[in-house]
Order: C-alpha cells, then structure tokens, then sequence
C-alpha cells in the first residue's frame, strides 16, 4: 500500500516534469505571487490533490474548507499568511497542534500549488 | 394536524401503500450535498433529496417514531427530512459551523453541537424553533471553545466535551427552554469526541492532547470524572494522525469496551465492570470507527487515511481480528441492520456503497452513491446515545 503510493507519487511527479530539489526551490521562489500555472502538476495529479485537500485535510478543515476542528482554510482566512510558512505546514506539520506532516504524500512543489489555489480561492477540480 | 398536511400534498410518495420506516435509512453524499432514502429489506435507494448545503462530517439522527431525520451539516444548517414523504420538511440555519447533535430520550429536543460559535443549541424536534443557546466556555483564544461528542443520556440529559477548554458539561434540558449546566473541568487536554454506554450509565470522551480517556458515571456525577487508559501509548511518540476517530456509534462488546487509539494502530480493549485495560488488539491502520455488531460477536473497524481502503473484523471473544476487507477506497463509515445480519460500508472514492453478510462475510449488494459518507438508519431512534 505505501510503496503504491510512493511509486503512483513518484510517477507523478516524473509526469509533471519535477525533479526533486530543483522543482521544489523554483516553486518555492515562485509562491503565491505567481500564476498557479507556473507549477501545475499534471492534470491527473492536479485532480488527487485536489481530492486530497477535499476531503483528507478535509476531515479536520471541512470539505469546503470553512473550518473544523482546524482552522478556515479558505482564501480570506489565508491572505495574510506567508505562502512559505503555509506550504511548510503542510509539509511538516505543526508540533503541538493536531496538524500531522504530509510529506509522504505531496511533495514541497505540491505544497506550493495547493497553497496557491488555496490562497487564489480556486479549489475547483478542473 | 401534521399527518393531515403531509397527506395533502400531491407528491410521488402519497401514492405509496402505508408503510413503516423500520428497514429505512439514509446515506450522505457529502460533495453533492444531498442525501439517499435507502430500504435496507429491498437494499434499494428510494429517493434523493437536494439541497442540503455542506455535508462534510455531516451526521443525522431521527425522531422517535422514525420517520424524520434531522440532518446536521458543516454550514450549521439544521435540516428536517421526511423520509416517508421524501421531501424536506423544515430547515434552518442555525450556526456558522456545526459537527453533529444529539436527540432527547423523550424525542422533543433536537440538540446541535457547534464550533462556530462554539456551544450546543436546543430546538424543537417538530417545529425546528431555537428553545435555549448554551454557549460554550472561551477557549484560549477568547473564542467559545468548539463543542465535541454530544449525546444524549436518560433523565433527559445531554452531554457534551470542549475541545478547547478540556471539559465535560452534562446539559439537563427537561425545561429546554432554561436548560441547567454541570460543568467538569480539568478532564484532560483536547477531548475530541464522546459516546454514551448502550445503557445510558457511562459518558467516555477520548483525548487527542494526552493518552486516556475520561470517564464520567452518569449514575453518580458527584462522583466526578476520572480518567481511564491512562498513558496507554507509554510516552511512545504518536504517529501522525491524518482522521480524528470517532466514538460513537461505540463497540461495547462481550463485556468489553472496544475503544480507539489515537496515533496507534490499535484498538484498546478495556472490561466495562472496572475499565481497566485488558488487552490490544493490532489493526491495519488507525481505527475511526469501531463499532460492535447489534449482537455483539463481532466488532468492525475502519481507519484513518492512508489505510482506508481496509475494514477489519475482530472477535469479541477472542479479540483478535478475524477477516482483513476491502470494500473500495476511502471507507468512511459503517452501519449495521437493525438486528445486524448486514453492514453497510461507504466507500467515497469509488463512489459506492457495499452492503456485507455479516455471517459469511461476503458482499452481497452494491449501490451507487456519490462519495458517500456517512450511512444512518432509523433504528438509532430506539437507541440511547444515538
């Protein structure tokens, strides 16, 4: 099951053209200021992160991101906040919280591009 | 009155010969907002109804004589829906974001547990109109805490956790419209979410803040709370938890009770005469539900993301795990038949729900649904705590 995941995330990744280190410091340059096109995975992988967001960090953040147990997710509870420290948290989590780090299953350029959705107020899968 | 207004109106439903709602249920579709009417004889959907607003975490429960459920929804709507005359019958809005209610033993009140604004709010079961608001202690951040694991208990009682203040209120609302509050603070850190004992006795809510769980005699409440499980994970790290598991809908089995692990994968075991610990049982992933078959032979559990795509099936006598399923990919929830000789079992990401004999442990039906996640029948209205 977890090298499934792996090996779908890793295909994915390939498929989206990112390659590690590098990808993930030009999205990280790239944050929210700029276009969600610029780090647009694929559009298979676009569409299960987007699922993901839904309805996994959904379970605390609501399916619509209103707020739950977490906190709004939506883009006026976000627009004051660095994109960088947002896509960290998602990344690693936040100690102390009942936040849990996601690496195993995005990526940091993944991150990036669901933060800049997130903050574009544009969940919708396309 | 109300049967003579139903009557009246010309709907597909009014055709229908007479019928109880013994074998009916409901299952959420969350993405679509909207709900099934599903016949668990015929293993059939019925109807569809719309428009029901946000549906992540949505829970429902049903008026005494089983013809009504009352959905909650995330956007703090309260919805009234008729399952015989499938249409909705009254709605409000009545928080900005809601996570589930409770019902009266006697079936008048209709209790929501918000987290925004945090507290629990008390309406009438017919008419939907707001009786009392019990707004919940500031949390740290100045802010009601959100309110977690309501259920209801006899004498009329509600009771619920706060997640962010880590207590316990019992709510009597005999007089809904001035209910009274007994207030235990200082159970433990962030309880996130409760359930009431087959028997209407013990109120357990779990914590995420700490390892344990508290514990509170509704038959001696003088007696305070005290905490059960203590330090269960030894001081071991957690490992990340990607879903809350969720406590009611409870396993009290053989006379154990089958609890969660937070950050584990396990389920503890614990003896309902002195709840002490009596053993683990390993599972797949982190358990969400763990519910005990209506006869109490069996225990089912499902798991938090990534290991969704599992239930497993654990002996009550033996407590081990019997039968490893898979019944497609992001299993929400679970629901037994009322005498239990069927699961239902959702499905989200496959877009079904799968209905298992719980003798063979076989699949025998599957229906459609849209990420469809919580699954509710009408015979929670005869149960207390659901």
């Amino acid at each position: 099951m977890v090298s499934a995941v792996r090996l779908a995330l890793a295909a994915a990744l390939a498929a989206a053209g990112w390659a590690g280190g590098m990808a993930d410091s030009d999205a990280e340059e790239g944050a929210a200021a700029v276009p969600v096109s610029a780090a647009a995975p694929n559009a298979a992988r676009a569409r299960e992160l987007i699922a993901l967001l839904k309805h996994d960090c959904g379970s605390c953040h609501g399916m619509r991101l209103t707020g739950g147990l977490g906190p709004a997710l939506t883009a006026e509870a976000l627009r004051a906040k660095p994109a960088d420290s947002l896509a960290a948290t998602i990344v690693s989590g936040r100690p102390g919280t009942a936040m849990p780090p996601w690496r195993r299953f995005l990526s940091e350029a993944e991150a990036q591009w669901l933060v800049a959705r997130m903050v574009s107020g544009d969940v919708d899968a396309h | 009155m109300l049967f003579f207004c139903v009557a009246s109106v010309v709907t597909p439903a009014a055709a229908q010969a007479p019928r109880g709602t013994g074998d009916l249920g409901v299952i959420v579709e969350r993405a679509k907002g909207r709900v099934q009417i599903v016949d668990t004889t015929a293993r059939a959907s019925l109807a569809t109804i719309d428009g029901l607003g946000d549906l992540s975490h949505a829970s429902i429960v049903f008026s005494r004589d089983g013809r009504y459920a009352y959905v909650f929804g995330r956007d703090g709507a309260l919805t009234k829906v008729d399952l015989l005359a499938q249409r909705i019958e009254r709605r409000v809005v009545q928080a900005g974001n809601s996570i589930g209610g409770a019902i009266s033993q006697d079936g008048r009140v209709v209790a929501a547990q918000n987290y925004t604004p945090g507290g629990v709010n008390l309406f009438d079961s017919a008419t939907l109109e707001l009786l009392a608001e019990v707004r919940a202690a500031p949390g740290p951040d100045g802010t009601p805490s959100k309110v977690v694991g309501l259920a209801d208990a006899p004498g009329g009682r509600f009771v619920a956790s706060l997640f962010d203040t880590g207590e316990i209120w019992v709510i009597d609302a005999t007089n809904p419209r001035a209910p009274r509050v007994e207030k235990f603070a200082n159970v433990g850190r962030q309880p996130y979410d409760g359930l009431v004992t087959p028997d209407g006795r013990w109120y357990i809510a779990g914590l995420f803040g700490e390892d344990g769980l508290a514990l509170l005699d509704l038959w001696h409440p003088e007696r305070g709370v005290k905490r059960i499980l203590d330090r269960y994970g030894k001081g071991e790290e957690k490992l990340p938890v990607y879903k809350m598991p969720h406590l009611r809908g409870w396993a009290i089995a053989a006379g154990y009770a089958f609890l969660p692990a937070v950050g584990r994968n396990e389920v503890l075991v614990v003896d309902t005469r002195d709840w002490k610990e009596v053993g683990r049982v390993a599972v797949a992933g982190q358990p969400v539900f763990a519910i005990a078959r209506p006869d109490a032979r069996q225990v089912w559990v499902n798991f938090a993301f990534p290991d969704n795509g599992k239930v497993q099936v654990i002996d009550a006598e033996t407590r081990t795990v019997v039968k490893t399923l898979e019944p497609g990919r992001a299993v929400l929830h679970l629901e037994f038949t009322p005498r239990g000789e069927a699961v239902w079992i959702s499905a989200r990401d496959d877009n079904k729900v799968v209905v298992y004999d719980t003798a063979t442990l076989a699949p025998v039906a599957t229906l459609a649904a849209d990420n469809p996640s919580g699954i509710f029948f009408t015979a929670r209205a005869a149960r207390l705590g659901f």
